[in-house]
Formats: structure tokens, C-alpha cells, sequence
């Protein structure tokens, strides 16, 4: 036996419904880019993007439904990513 | 001492999003690359974004949210134990996988017969910062093809595995790290597909 | 000398009690102590060749003009006396030799959490390094790039680069599996009783280590990546004609490459506070602080890349930032050397050689720490980048530090797993030759960079040679204790007086264990109730 705890089943609704969801952030994600914001079009789709990621960690990946420690080490490599790209616009942006 | 082979399903869990954030960072330079040269040739991207096709791109977004679908469903269904029912699925997955891949090779070629690659004359006469998009648009989505390949070829054998009996309701590890290794491969896309087909 | 002997110090343990013995049985094992062997005398063996490359180099560099080379053999041979130092020795080392071997078993574990990924993390480090070893031979020969494979030079020279770093990439997989391992094992494999505050502070560095290989090598290999493409594809993402940034291939080389000093000294801190509680019969002091100060330095360190690239031509801006912050590393990093020395304290020393090791490492870390200020203040970094300042102040850093570690731990370890011990004598006399010949090496280096001897040049100024020769000469000393070390170590290891489960006194889990440990490592699983530097609790005198 391999699990500690019954492990928590995602119905196949459930999944359908996130999927549908993921569509449609889809549609909007194309929509908004047609729009004339300017660099703003960028954040958008970056916005809409995270969100899109966000559901699938949260719902195809299980991580709703993991511990706190898996979590918190998501949010860890996330920041390092975000830091390594930020800090690196102390250069680009001020040259 | 004698131990019956004893596993650790929440440490194979936890080594296999290690991995995926390995994934992650490996990509994340790339994006790095991306930013700054996005910042740095606003109008150039623009430009290139423009010469890709949205159709294929949207396409192919659908296709892999699709085949996320259908192996997060695959793993609903062997903690049921329909071995079946998981069996289909995955195989649908591998289907999108490969789907996926033909749609890839369509836009490459129809780029490179436009003469649109690294280093090609067309491009080593045009404004510098189209070259850069285009050669971060091949290195990025050739990348991820590699993966979306791996992942493709994971998850046949993880099928071959539900089939032989190996992967079971009562130990299906085997599955979820597979599906969390393509879930990876579908999170890149979602934000590739933005970054380079729609910034026009 | 005797099969007997042998057999009676490796009587019935990892050496044996599997019943398979012969070298299959060794490449394609799964236990962490063969495993950590066979990376041991890996990263060993590369270490003395590189060895031998700074010998030449020294050599060459004995007086100004020609000595024994010419320029392009030169570059060649800095780079990959770089190379290998740095991914075959250094990053693999602490983490596959130690760490495999002693890691699980402080632990109290049977093994790491994925065996056959260990072996798998072996096999790529060996593969990476034949390839490695080929593109020296193969193609336009060794790279000249300088291990730091700088763009547009590395885009455009003839030499065997794409290779190589191919190469580099392999061994970067098998350090990015290795960390996936070890936080994996640390997080799930403690023995009862064996909670986050009880960790050997060995097992800490390690797991701050790890978190750095996971989160840093991936920006390694995609940087080996572009280099690659590069020149095979012409992408030109470096190359200011077709739009590219030199300086974006500094940002990705260096995000790694930063962290990845942190990848060799923070385990060689964690075996100096391993040893000195046991040759200072004291507990740590502030054991919680050091521990913590693990993550501080994996953590901050990965902020201050941009202190490599002050005169690059970055943004004021940037190297405003990035030297504040590189400031702020110093802080744990200084944490440390303050409890190393308030464990002294009081404590009842004896000057074995792990512990000269340990406290020289305390004073040599430390002088190159503090000249690490130096190179992070942007204002005197100015005067002192690129130059051979630079050189001295890595060598005391990684070699002074990351290498006095890893003598101690091969003297205070190894006996461990072959049952037998070195010579004290003949080790104090080689700790002695190596202090004094490493200070004289790289001291003279130190010196030259201040009066502004540049850094990878084939020749320099008549006046820096007289500091040339000295460092030379120096570095003689030093591989002379070097010599002296090995020869002393293992013959012991092979023929010395047979030692018991705990031949220095340690709290620590391994020295409970049968000498050699079995392959099971505890007949139970051990039940933890007393802290890793708690000798009273473990009923140690």
C-alpha cells in the first residue's frame, strides 16, 4: 500500500467544467490582445495567462488538494524565476 | 535486516514537482531572454508575432489544454481503477501529443519556406530585432516540442504499464507523475502562445 | 599488503555483505556509499589533473615571455583547468562524494530517497565528463575561452566549445538529480526523532545546496543551450550585428554561475561545523543560527549575480543594486565564522588534522570572504576586475575553503568506510606544507592584482615577475603537502591501525554504526533522542 490517506479523487465534471473554463480565458486572452492597449496588451495576456496556469496547477495538477509544503515550495521556484527576470531589469531598463 | 519493498508515494510526489520546477527555470531563461529583447524591440516583435499563424497557435493551445484534460481525467481514472477507461485516455492524450506536433511541423515549414530561420538571409537583412524574435520563437517552441516528444513518449509507457497491471488504483504513481510531467508541457504553451502569436 | 588484513577491517559490511564484489557490482550499485566511492574517487581523479594543469600554468607563469608554452596553449589550459576544477571537482564533489556517502546514514536511513536515480546522477556525471575529456582532443581542440565561455569569443572561436559544453550540460542533469534527491531524502526519510532541529548542521548545508541546484543549474543548461546554438544555428541572440546583447549571456551565465559558488562552499561549511564541536568536545554555538544562515546565504546569494559584470557595461543602476545586496551575503556568511569560533571557545581542542583542516579553513574562507568585499564594492572592484586580485581571491574562497573541507572530511570520514585510519604525523606535516605554500601562492596573486596584473594574460610586465616566481614556487609547497596527503591517507586507508565505530568522539548518527557500516546502514531503524553535538545525551565522554 502506497498512500497514507485516501487520495482525493477529481470527478470527471469537475475536470470538463475547468477545461471549459480554460476555453474560454482562451477566447479572452485573443480577444484582449486584438484591442489597442499598447504595452498593456503584454500584462493582459500575461494576467490571463496566470490565471490560465492557475487552474490547471490548482485542478490538473492537484495541487488544491496537496499540503502546505508543496505550496510554499511552488511559490518558491515561482519568486526565483520572477527575481532572476526582474533583477535583470535593473539593467535592461535603466542602460 | 529484511524490508518489504516499501514506497513513498508523497516522495515520489514531491521529487517529481522538484523536477517540474527544475522544467520550469530551464524555460524561465528563455522567457528572461524574451522580456529583455521584448523591451528592448517593442515594434519588431510585433512585427514578427504578426508573420505567425494565430489559427495554428490557437489550435495548438486548444489541442494541449485538451490533452491536459484528458490525462488529469486519465488519472481520475486509475485511482478508480477503470484500467480501460485510463488506457483510452491516455492514448487520447498521446493523440493530442502527436496532433500537436503535426501542426508544429506544418508552421516551421511553411516559415522556413518563406525564409524565416536562424540565420537566414531574409532575416540577417531585416531589422536585428526580428531576427532575435524569430530565433527565440525557434529555440523556444523547438524546445518545447522536444518535451512535448518526452512527455508523449512517457505517457505510452505509463500506458503500456496500466495495461501489464504494473500501475494500478493501488499504486498509480507511476501516472500522476507522468500526467504532472505533460501538465508542465501544456503550462510552457499557455505562455508561449500569448508571447509570441498574439503580441500584434 | 595481507587479503587478511583487508578482510578483517571490512569483515561483513557494505564491502561484502551484499556478496557481490566485483566491478559491476560497484558501477551499477544503488547504495549510496558505493555510489558516493565511486563519485569520491571521480572528482578525485579529475581534481589531480586539473592539478596538474595549474602546475603547467604556474610554470609558464614562473617568468615574463615564453617558459613552456605558447599563448594559445595557454588559454587552452586555463580554461579547462576552470572547467574541470569547477564542474568535475568542486560542484559534484561535496554533494555526490560526502554527501552520498554520509548523508542517509546521519539521516538514519537505509538510503536516499531515489537509489537508482543516485546511480543514474553518477552515470551522467561520468558520461558529461568523457564528453568533456573528448572535445579536448576532438574537433579545434580544447576551448580558450575561459571556463566562463564569455560571448562573442566563445560564438566565434575554432575550438572544440560546442563539445564541451555539451559536455557540461550532462554534468549539469546530474547535478540538478542529485538536488531533486537529497531534498526529497531530507524531507522524508529522518529517522523518528530525528526532526528539522536535530539535523547535523552537514545535512542542513546539504539541503541549502540542493535547493541551489534545482532553482540555478536549469539556467546553466539552457545558457550551455544558446551557447550551442549560437554556433551551430547562427541564432545570434549575442551578437550586436543581428540585435543580440553580449550582456544578456552574462546576466544568464553568471545567474547560475553565482549561485553555483554557493553550491561549493556551503557543504564545506557544513562540514566545519560538523567537525569542530568533536575536536572542541563542545556543542555548537547557535546552532540554530548556522543552520539558518545556510538558507540566508543559498537564498541572498542568488540575488547578486550582477557583481561579475561592474564593468560590462550594465546599467548604474544595476550595479548600484547588485552591490548592495552582494554586502548583505556577507552577513550569514560572517554569522558562521563568529559561532565557529564562539564553539572554541572554552571547548578542550585537539589539533588532529581534520581539525587543522576546519580551522584553517576558518582563516583562509575568511580572507577570501573579506576580499570578496572588496571585488562586491563597485567602486574597488573597478580597479581590481579581471585582474589576477580576482584569481587569489576565488583560490582562497574555493580551494583555502571548499578545498581544506574537503581534506578534512576525507581525513575525518574515510576511515569510517574503510575501517582503517591515516598517520597523524605525516598529515600534520602535509596540512603544514600545503597552509604554507597555498598563502604563498595566491597571497603573491593577490598582491599582483592590486598592482595590476591582468588575469588570463599569457605574459606580463617585467615588474610583476619577481611575485610570479614566488607563487610558482608556492605552488610547489602546496602540491608537495598535496602529494604528501594522499599518499599518507591511503595507505592508511588500506594498511593502517584498524579504528572502532567512533574514533573521534561525534554525536552524530554515523558514528553509532558498525566500522565499516553495513550496507543496511542500522540493523533498526534508530530512534533519535539527543541532538547532533549533544555528547552527553549520546553518552559520549
Amino acid at each position: 500500500m502506497t498512500h497514507e490517506h485516501a487520495p482525493h479523487i477529481i470527478g470527471y465534471g469537475k475536470l470538463t467544467a475547468v477545461w471549459l473554463a480554460l476555453l474560454a480565458l482562451t477566447v479572452l486572452t485573443v480577444w484582449i490582445t486584438r484591442l489597442d492597449l499598447g504595452v498593456n496588451r503584454v500584462w493582459g495576456a500575461l494576467a490571463i495567462a496566470s490565471a490560465k496556469s492557475g487552474l490547471v496547477i490548482a485542478f490538473f495538477m492537484h495541487m488544491k488538494y496537496e499540503g502546505w509544503l508543496l505550496r510554499w515550495l511552488l511559490f518558491v521556484a515561482l519568486l526565483t524565476l520572477a527575481i532572476f527576470i526582474g533583477f535583470t531589469f535593473f539593467d535592461v531598463l535603466y542602460r | 535486516m529484511n524490508h518489504a519493498v516499501h514506497k513513498d508515494y508523497a516522495g515520489a510526489k514531491l521529487g517529481m514537482w522538484l523536477f517540474l520546477f527544475t522544467e520550469l527555470l530551464l524555460f524561465g531563461g528563455l522567457f528572461l531572454l524574451y522580456a529583455a529583447y521584448l523591451s528592448r524591440y517593442p515594434h519588431e516583435f510585433t512585427a514578427g508575432g504578426r508573420e505567425l499563424d494565430v489559427v495554428f497557435g490557437t489550435a495548438n493551445t486548444v489541442i494541449l489544454l485538451t490533452s491536459s484534460l484528458l490525462a488529469a481525467m486519465a488519472v481520475t481514472a486509475i485511482q478508480r481503477d477503470a484500467r480501460g477507461r485510463t488506457m483510452l485516455l491516455l492514448g487520447g492524450t498521446v493523440l493530442c501529443a502527436a496532433l500537436f506536433m503535426l501542426i508544429k511541423y506544418l508552421e516551421w515549414s511553411a516559415k522556413i519556406r518563406h525564409g524565416i530561420y536562424p540565420n537566414s538571409p531574409g532575416l540577417a537583412a531585416g531589422p536585428p530585432g526580428e531576427s532575435v524574435f524569430f530565433s527565440l520563437y525557434y529555440l523556444t517552441t523547438g524546445l518545447h516540442g522536444m518535451h512535448v516528444l518526452v512527455g508523449g513518449a512517457l505517457l505510452t509507457w505509463v500506458a503500456s504499464r496500466v495495461r501489464s497491471g504494473a500501475i494500478h488504483g493501488g499504486d498509480y504513481v507511476l501516472l500522476e507523475n507522468g500526467a504532472l510531467y505533460w501538465h508542465l508541457v501544456d503550462l510552457i504553451w499557455i505562455f508561449i502562445f500569448p508571447l509570441y502569436y498574439l503580441i500584434l | 599488503m595481507s587479503r587478511a588484513d583487508q578482510a578483517e577491517a571490512t569483515a561483513s559490511s557494505f564491502w561484502n555483505d551484499t556478496g557481490r564484489t566485483g566491478i559491476a557490482s560497484w558501477i551499477f550499485s544503488t547504495d549510496h556509499k558505493r555510489v558516493g566511492l565511486l563519485y569520491f574517487y571521480s572528482v578525485l581523479g579529475f581534481f589531480l589533473i586539473a592539478v596538474a594543469l595549474g602546475l603547467l600554468l604556474r610554470i609558464e607563469l614562473m617568468a615574463p615571455g615564453r617558459t613552456i608554452m605558447g599563448p594559445q596553449t595557454y588559454n587552452a589550459l586555463f580554461t579547462v583547468h576552470g572547467v574541470v576544477m569547477i564542474f568535475l571537482f568542486i560542484i559534484p564533489g561535496f554533494p555526490g562524494a560526502f554527501g552520498n556517502l554520509i548523508m542517509p546514514i546521519q539521516l538514519g536511513a537505509r538510503d536516499v530517497a531515489f537509489p537508482r536515480l543516485n546511480l543514474f546522477s553518477w552515470w551522467l556525471y561520468i558520461i558529461g565528463a568523457v564528453t568533456i575529456l573528448t572535445a579536448l582532443f576532438t574537433g579545434g581542440g580544447p576551448p580558450d575561452t575561459g571556463w566562463t565561455f564569455y560571448v562573442p569569443f566563445s560564438s566565434r572561436t575554432g575550438t572544440n566549445v560546442s563539445l564541451a559544453v555539451f559536455g557540461v550540460f550532462i554534468v549539469g542533469f546530474s547535478s540538478i538529480l542529485t538536488g531533486v534527491n537529497f531534498v526529497t531524502t531530507i524531507h522524508r526519510l529522518r529517522a523518528e526523532g530525528m526532526s528539522w532541529g536535530r539535523l547535523p548542521l552537514f545535512v542542513w548545508s546539504l539541503y541549502a545546496t540542493a535547493w541551489v541546484q534545482i532553482l540555478a543549474t536549469p539556467i546553466l543548461g539552457i545558457t550551455l543551450v544558446l551557447i550551442m546554438a549560437e554556433r551551430l544555428l547562427g541564432t545570434g541572440l549575442f551578437d550586436p550585428v543581428r540585435g543580440g546583447d553580449p550582456l544578456m549571456f552574462q546576466h544568464l551565465f553568471w545567474i547560475y554561475s553565482h549561485p553555483a559558488v554557493y553550491i561549493m562552499i556551503l557543504p564545506a561549511m557544513g562540514v566545519i561545523s560538523d567537525i569542530i564541536p568533536v575536536f572542541s568536545r563542545k556543542p555548537i554555538f547557535g546552532y540554530k543560527m548556522i543552520a539558518f544562515s545556510s538558507l540566508a546565504i543559498a537564498a541572498a546569494g542568488s540575488l547578486v549575480w550582477g557583481h561579475h559584470m561592474y564593468t560590462s557595461g550594465m546599467s548604474d543602476t544595476a550595479i548600484l543594486v547588485f552591490s548592495f545586496l552582494t554586502f548583505i551575503v556577507a552577513i550569514p556568511s560572517a554569522i558562521k565564522v563568529f559561532n565557529w569560533v564562539s564553539t572554541l571557545y572554552k571547548g578542550s581542542i585537539s589539533l588532529e588534522a581534520p581539525m587543522l583542516f576546519a580551522l584553517s579553513f576558518i582563516l583562509l574562507f575568511a580572507i577570501g570572504g573579506l576580499t570578496g568585499l572588496i571585488l562586491g564594492a563597485a567602486a574597488t572592484d573597478i580597479h581590481v576586475h579581471d585582474t589576477h586580485f580576482v584569481v587569489g581571491h576565488f583560490h582562497y574562497t574555493i580551494l583555502g575553503g571548499s578545498g581544506f573541507a574537503f581534506f578534512a572530511a576525507m581525513h575525518y570520514w574515510l576511515p569510517k568506510f574503510y575501517g582503517r585510519r591515516y598517520a597523524e604525523k605525516p598529515a600534520i606535516i602535509a596540512w603544514g606544507l600545503m597552509f604554507v605554500g597555498f598563502n604563498i601562492t595566491y597571497f603573491s596573486m593577490m598582491v599582483l592584482g592590486l598592482k595590476g596584473m591582468p588575469r588570463r594574460y599569457y605574459d606580463y610586465l617585467p615588474e610583476f615577475a619577481p611575485l610570479n616566481l614566488a607563487s610558482t614556487i608556492g605552488s610547489w609547497i602546496m602540491v608537495s603537502g598535496l602529494v604528501l596527503l594522499l599518499v599518507n591517507l591511503f595507505r592508511g586507508l588500506l594498511k593502517g591501525e584498524p579504528v572502532g565505530s567512533n574514533p573521534w568522539g561525534g554525536a552524530t548518527l554515523e558514528w553509532s554504526i558498525p566500522t565499516p557500516p553495513p550496507t543496511e546502514n542500522f540493523a533498526e531503524e534508530p530512534v533519535v533522542s539527543h541532538g547532533p553535538y549533544d555528547f552527553k545525551g549520546a553518552g559520549i565522554p
